[in-house]
């Protein structure tokens, strides 16, 4: 592995991130293009990450959207305090 | 400002993924169901600090970890283990015979990618150090950016990016110890 190798392997994770700016982008395409050996592994780990997050998946357990949605109906809702907001840092506590 | 009448229709969608996460981050679904519904009444009451037009999802899973944090973290008797030791680069990639298997024709992503199962897959998360299975669990799974992590977590952008780094070595890794066991894939 050469020195371009070891700055794409280095930049790997960012780049699949889609976190690169274009220019570095553009030069780890530039490189895949032309470097098997690194394209195989980027393929690898891009194709791991789909299977990961595939494998990862949970459905709702039965009840629980119910068991929320009926908790938020016993909540009181919040009525916003007529007048001037409260002073201070966050507003504080509102007297009634 | 957001209007709490909306709360509902706007955040139950999200439920699938959050309970994905409290799952992970709870391992236990009792916890990851009480962990949930703490996080919807939180939101809900805090509903009205909620910017509208801004991003709902991560503003929930900022909630979650928050609740997971200071909630079911200070349950815990032990002190978990919170640092990842050093992997080298592409590990499962170079375990798996790397280029030599892929000129062979049988690509190193075929032979594990297939067999190993969803609860390996989630136990090897759930392997993972907190803040490491966190930042992992945010990118891979839930496809946050890295700027989002850090306003979840509330950590820089580097210290995102390098538990992303260690964290995703130490998934392949114990990735690659569970195929070991099963004898899906043999030390080269």
């Amino acid at each position: 592995m050469g020195e371009d190798c070891d700055d794409a392997v280095h930049r790997l994770y960012d780049f699949l991130d889609g976190e690169l700016d274009d220019k570095r982008r553009a030069d780890i395409k530039r490189h895949l293009d032309e470097c098997l050996p690194c394209l195989e592994a980027f393929d690898f780990e891009a194709e791991l990450r789909m299977v990961i997050a595939q494998k990862c998946r949970e459905q709702v357990p039965d009840g629980l959207r119910e068991r929320i949605s009926q908790a938020l109906r016993h909540e009181p809702p919040l009525t916003p305090l007529p007048g001037p907001p409260p002073s201070g840092l966050g507003g504080g506590i509102p007297t009634l | 400002m957001a209007d709490q009448a909306d709360f509902a229709e706007q955040a139950m969608e999200f439920m699938p993924s959050l309970y994905t996460a409290a799952l992970r981050m709870t391992r236990n679904p009792a916890d990851a169901e009480d962990l949930v519904q703490e996080t919807y009444l939180k939101a809900y009451r805090a509903f009205h600090t909620f910017q509208q037009g801004t991003n709902l999802k991560a503003w929930l899973y900022r909630i979650l970890t928050n609740t997971f944090i200071n909630a079911y973290r200070s349950k815990k008797r032990k002190p978990e283990q919170t640092e990842i030791e050093d992997i080298e680069d592409l590990y499962l990639y170079r375990r798996l015979g790397g280029l030599e298997a892929a000129a062979a024709g049988r690509s190193a992503e075929e032979e594990v990618f297939e067999h190993i199962t969803d609860s390996e897959v989630k136990a090897a998360l759930e392997s993972l150090p907190e803040q490491f299975r966190m930042a992992v669990l945010l990118a891979d799974v839930e496809g946050f950016s890295y700027k989002e992590i850090a306003e979840i977590l509330d950590i820089p952008i580097g210290t995102v990016m390098s538990r992303l780094h260690r964290g995703r070595r130490g998934l392949q890794k114990a990735l690659f110890e569970f195929g070991m066991e099963r004898g899906l894939v043999g030390e080269r």
